[in-house]
C-alpha cells in the first residue's frame, strides 16, 4: 500500500474565483475574472469485488456532480473517452485523455467487505503527465457511500483550487408543505446537495430558522411548541431536544451558537421591545447585550468570538451593526439605500452576508466587515437568510416565489455572484444552515 | 364486463397513484393551524351565535377582533382605536374571558424582523387595552411574524389585511 493519509496544508487564498492556469502545475486560481470551467474526466471507479459493483458508477457520478456543481469544472462527455480505466494501478494513458481535452483525470477504486466500503482515488494532471498529490484511501459504511464520494471530491477540489473544500457537509433547514395560509413546517437535515433527507421534528408545531453548532452535532431553533416562540437545543444524533429560554411573558428567537459552541446569542422580545441576549448553554445563565427601545435581532458571532454582528432599526430602518461580544456601543456598518437584515459573519472572518430590501426587491449580498465593498449577488421577489459554506465560498439562502401559489426553496450562489442554482428538495424548503465540514 | 374490469383496473391505478403521492409529511397528525393563529377562537364559538352579544362570534363580527397597521408600523390608526375601545367595553362586560393578542406582519420583510415587528404590534394593542382598564393579567401576547398570513396574494390589498393584531378570546380564569 502506497496510500497514506495526506494532511493537506491548504493555503487560504483571499481571492475570490477562477481562471485556468495552463503553465506549470494544474491549478484553478479562484479570482474575480470570467471563468472557463476546467474540463476533467472521472470514469466509473474500478470495482475490486462483486459487492462493489453497484457503487463503482454511483461514486464517480457523485464526484462529478460535486465538482461540476461548483461551476469551476466541466465533465468531458463519457462517450468521448478513448481509454477506459479497468485497473486502478495500471499506468494512465495520458495521450488518450489529452486527446479528449481532459485536463484533470480522477480515477478511483472501490471495495466492499461486509458493510465496510473503502474507496481509493488518484488525481492526475493530464497535460503535464503527473499525479497531483498522492493516492488516498477512505473507509466508511456502504450506507454512507455518498460521504466517501464527497470526500474524494473534496480532495480533488482542494488539490486543484488550493481552497478548503465543502462537499462533505450537511444542511439543516425547514421543510415546508401547503399553501401560504396553511403552511406546515418541520426541521429537516440533508447532505449539502439535497441527498439523504431526514426529518428532525414533526410538523405539528411551527418551527423557524435552525442553526448548526460549530461541530455540527447540535441544532438551535425556534419552535411554537408552547404556543409562544421559544428557542430549543436539539441533539442531531438522538433527536432529543430541550427548551433553552422560557421566561414567562416573553418570546425568544433568532438563536445562534458562539464559535466555541458554549454560548447561544439570541433575541428576546418582551413588552414590545426586542433585544439581544446571550446564554451559557450549560448553566443557563443569561446576560442582556443590548438595551435600546428599537428592534435588535439576528445576531451572529465573528469566527474568533470577539464580536457580534446584528440588525437594528434604531436609525428608523433595519441596518447592520457590530458590537463586542459583551455588548457595548455598536457601530453601524450598512449605509446603502434600503433595509439590511439577517447578517451572517463568514467563516473566514472577512465578509458579512446579508439580506437587503430595496425598491420592492430582495437581495442576498456581501460586504466587508467595515461595511465597504458591498456587492449584491442575487435579486428576486423574496430572497433571504444567507448561510455560508464551510469554506466561505458559497452562500445558500431561501427564495420564495410570489403570489397565492408562492413557494419557498433553497438556492446557492458563489460569492462571486456566479453559479446561482436551486438545491433539490422534496417539497418547499427555507431557512438553511450549513454545517461545518464533517470529520 | 369489460367496463367493470376497466373500472377495477382504473381503481387500482388510482390507489397506486395515491400511494406514490404519499409525501414526506404523511403519517403525521394533521394539524389544524386555525386552532392557533388566524381563527377567532377554537372554542366557545358555538355558544350562542353572533346574535348573542356575549358570544365569541359576536366579538369577532360585531365588535371587531382585529386592528390593521401601516407598512413597517406598529402605531394604531384612528379606526384601530375605535375597534379597541369596543374590545375594551366587551372585555369589561365579559370578565370571564382572557385573550391572546396575536401580532402579524406581511411577507415584505425578513423572518426574524417580522417576529419582532409582530410582537411590537401585539403589545401596542395590549398596552392600549390595559390603558383603558382591561386588567393586564387577562392579556397575553404572541407574534407570528409573517408565518400566518390570512390573505395569500402578493399585493398591497392582501398585505394590508395581513399586517394585523388579532385579539383571540379564550374562556378561563384570569390571573
Amino acid at each position: 500500500m502506497t496510500f497514506r493519509v495526506m494532511i493537506a496544508v491548504l493555503a487560504m487564498l483571499a481571492m475570490p474565483f477562477v481562471a485556468v492556469a495552463q503553465n506549470g502545475p494544474l491549478r484553478i486560481e479562484i479570482t474575480e475574472g470570467v471563468v472557463e470551467p476546467m474540463p476533467f474526466a472521472a470514469p466509473d471507479f474500478v470495482a475490486e469485488s462483486t459487492a462493489a459493483n453497484e457503487f463503482a458508477e454511483q461514486l464517480a457520478r457523485v464526484v462529478v456532480s460535486d465538482l461540476q456543481g461548483t461551476g469551476l469544472f466541466r465533465e468531458v462527455p463519457r462517450a468521448a473517452y478513448i481509454s477506459q480505466i479497468t485497473s486502478f494501478d495500471a499506468p494512465v494513458q495520458y495521450a488518450d485523455w489529452k486527446a479528449v481535452n481532459a485536463q484533470a483525470l480522477v480515477t478511483g477504486a472501490v471495495n466492499v467487505n461486509g458493510t465496510t466500503l473503502s474507496v481509493k482515488f488518484r488525481v492526475y494532471d493530464v497535460f503535464s503527465g503527473t499525479e497531483i498529490g498522492s493516492g488516498l484511501q477512505f473507509a466508511g459504511t456502504t450506507q454512507g457511500w455518498r460521504r466517501m464520494a464527497h470526500k474524494v471530491a473534496d480532495q480533488v477540489y482542494a488539490r486543484i483550487t488550493g481552497e478548503q473544500p465543502y462537499f462533505d457537509s450537511r444542511v439543516v433547514y425547514v421543510a415546508e408543505q401547503g399553501p401560504k395560509d396553511k403552511r406546515l413546517k418541520r426541521l429537516a437535515i440533508m447532505d449539502y446537495d439535497g441527498a439523504n433527507v431526514q426529518f428532525l421534528t414533526g410538523s405539528e408545531h411551527l418551527v423557524l430558522a435552525p442553526r448548526f453548532s460549530p461541530t455540527g452535532d447540535r441544532v438551535l431553533y425556534t419552535s411554537y411548541e408552547t404556543g409562544f416562540p421559544r428557542i430549543y437545543l436539539l441533539d442531531v444524533g438522538s433527536v432529543q431536544r430541550r427548551v433553552l429560554e422560557s421566561q414567562e411573558g416573553s418570546m425568544s428567537f433568532a438563536p445562534r451558537f458562539s464559535p466555541d459552541g458554549r454560548t447561544v446569542v439570541y433575541s428576546l422580545a418582551r413588552g414590545g421591545n426586542t433585544d439581544i441576549y446571550r446564554m451559557d448553554i450549560t448553566s443557563g445563565t443569561s446576560a442582556r447585550l443590548t438595551s435600546a427601545p428599537s428592534i435588535e435581532t439576528a445576531p451572529s458571532y465573528s469566527p474568533d468570538g470577539t464580536r457580534i454582528v446584528f440588525e437594528s432599526d434604531r436609525s428608523g430602518s433595519q441596518q447592520i451593526y457590530i458590537m463586542g461580544a459583551n455588548g457595548g456601543e455598536p457601530k453601524r456598518i450598512s449605509f446603502g439605500q434600503g433595509r439590511y437584515g439577517t447578517p451572517v459573519w463568514s467563516p473566514r472572518g472577512d465578509l458579512i452576508a446579508f439580506t437587503k430590501q430595496s425598491k420592492g426587491r430582495f437581495h442576498i449580498g456581501v460586504m466587508k466587515t467595515d461595511g465597504s465593498e458591498e456587492r449584491l449577488l442575487t435579486a428576486s421577489f423574496l430572497d433571504e437568510g444567507p448561510t455560508w459554506s464551510p469554506n466561505g465560498r458559497v452562500i445558500m439562502f431561501t427564495r420564495e416565489t410570489q403570489g397565492a401559489s408562492g413557494k419557498a426553496s433553497l438556492y446557492s450562489v458563489d460569492i462571486s455572484g456566479r453559479n446561482l442554482k436551486p438545491i433539490p428538495t422534496t417539497g418547499g424548503a427555507s431557512d438553511p444552515s450549513w454545517s461545518p465540514l464533517q470529520r | 364486463m369489460k367496463m367493470i374490469t376497466k373500472a377495477l383496473l382504473l381503481t387500482g391505478v388510482l390507489a397506486l397513484a395515491a400511494c406514490s403521492n404519499k409525501n414526506d409529511f404523511a403519517g403525521d397528525d394533521v394539524v389544524d393551524l386555525n386552532a392557533g393563529a388566524n381563527a377567532g377562537a377554537g372554542f366557545g364559538a358555538d355558544a350562542g351565535g353572533a346574535s348573542d352579544p356575549r358570544s365569541v362570534a359576536f366579538f369577532q363580527q360585531n365588535v371587531g377582533d382585529r386592528v390593521l397597521f401601516d407598512v413597517d408600523q406598529s402605531s394604531l390608526t384612528g379606526q384601530g382605536r375605535i375597534i379597541l375601545d369596543g374590545q375594551t367595553r366587551w372585555l369589561t362586560e365579559n370578565s370571564d374571558y382572557t385573550a391572546i393578542i396575536e401580532g402579524h406582519a406581511d411577507e415584505q420583510g425578513t423572518r426574524e424582523y417580522n417576529v419582532a415587528l409582530g410582537e411590537r404590534r401585539a403589545n401596542t394593542v395590549r398596552d392600549y387595552l390595559v390603558s383603558k382598564g382591561v386588567p393586564s393579567s387577562r392579556l397575553r401576547v404572541v407574534s407570528y411574524g409573517k408565518e400566518r398570513p390570512i390573505e395569500i396574494c402578493s399585493a398591497e390589498d392582501c398585505y394590508a389585511k395581513n399586517r394585523r393584531a388579532v385579539t383571540v378570546l379564550a374562556a378561563g380564569l384570569s390571573g
